[in-house]
């Protein structure tokens, strides 16, 4: 049950930030460009997605339990630690943080710069529109695939997924604009906390070890990597202000 | 073969990121985590300890690097 939680929770936040970064490539295109082929490339992209998650989830869902978790464990893991490791370089003032109103305002400029389209489909904003929304929705399909078929629970996962992309797009039509008051760095950090925790007991599980306290335990591995990531984070901001303060004295 | 090596370069940077180490790390401790499990050894501590210090050991590289 906290295991279901927990996939769903970061299933969700890990499509939501992808969402948001995908609805500011969309808007910037189409509030430039037109809609009519902007949506055509969000729908072939969405399309193509679906297409990936409906192919391969219930085909992995075939493989053996410990096999499939030690080769999502694994994966989980390398790419949960490629976003864990981003976040805290970035709460740590190391690697400038996301800004929506600068992709925003940069798509926008690109879209506008493009040429104009000539016959009835513009084919900049649809292939803008599809890279965008196929580049950022297939680390979505990767997480709701590692997550679904590890734990069997793959209507689950999807249904996360889906559920942030109707409350991104929701939103993003109620302000009008890119959300750049969301924080997408704190959501990363708590998604990479998470896909690292869930690559921790799955890969060890499939890796033949049984952990204490059964489902428990990924309660206890989630505090683990959290708390650690948190200490890294602040020891990266001391580092950085004594840096700082060494510089202006100089 | 471009759209190969293209192919083969965007699944590496998602899958395996800027720092193969970690990627490699983590190989060797699954690898680990395996071979005492399958030789009546229980060891769960290992993967947790051996995330703890790859995650320390590249964050403070790339910070090193980036400050440098």
């Amino acid at each position: 049950m906290s295991s279901d939680v927990l996939l769903f929770f970061g299933t969700f936040l890990a499509s939501a930030v992808e969402a948001v970064e995908a609805l500011t490539i969309v808007l910037a295109v189409g509030v430039v460009r037109g809609w009519r082929s902007t949506l055509l490339g969000v729908g072939a992209a969405s399309v193509v997605l679906a297409a990936i998650i409906a192919a391969l989830g219930p085909a992995l869902q075939r493989i053996p339990i410990s096999t499939l978790r030690l080769v999502v464990g694994a994966l989980l893991l390398t790419f949960g630690m490629q976003w864990l490791r981003k976040a805290i370089l970035r709460a740590g003032g190391y690697k400038p943080l996301h800004d929506e109103a600068a992709a925003f305002a940069s798509g926008r400029a690109e879209a506008g710069s493009a040429a104009a389209a000539t016959g009835g489909t513009d084919w900049y904003s649809f292939t803008v529109a599809f890279k965008g929304v196929l580049l950022e929705g297939l680390e979505v399909a990767f997480i709701v695939i590692g997550f679904g078929s590890a734990q069997g629970k793959l209507g689950l996962a999807v249904g996360a997924a889906a559920a942030a992309v109707v409350v991104v797009v929701a939103v993003g039509l109620v302000v009008r604009g890119p959300l750049e008051r969301v924080p997408e760095n704190t959501l990363k950090f708590v998604v990479g906390v998470l896909l690292t925790s869930f690559g921790i007991f799955w890969g060890a599980e499939g890796a033949g070890v049984e952990w204490p306290g059964s489902d428990l335990a990924i309660l206890a591995v989630a505090g683990f990597v959290g708390l650690l990531s948190l200490v890294l984070t602040r020891g990266l901001r001391r580092g950085r202000q004594t840096v700082r303060a060494t510089e202006v004295q100089a | 073969m471009r759209y190969v090596v293209a192919f083969g370069r965007f699944w590496w940077n998602f899958i395996v990121g800027d720092d193969w180490r970690v990627a490699a790390g983590l190989a060797v401790a699954l690898a680990g985590t395996w071979t005492l499990a399958h030789h009546g050894v229980n060891a769960w501590w290992l993967l947790p300890i051996a995330v703890a210090l790859l995650l320390v050991g590249s964050v403070l590289r790339q910070a090193r690097s980036g400050a440098a």
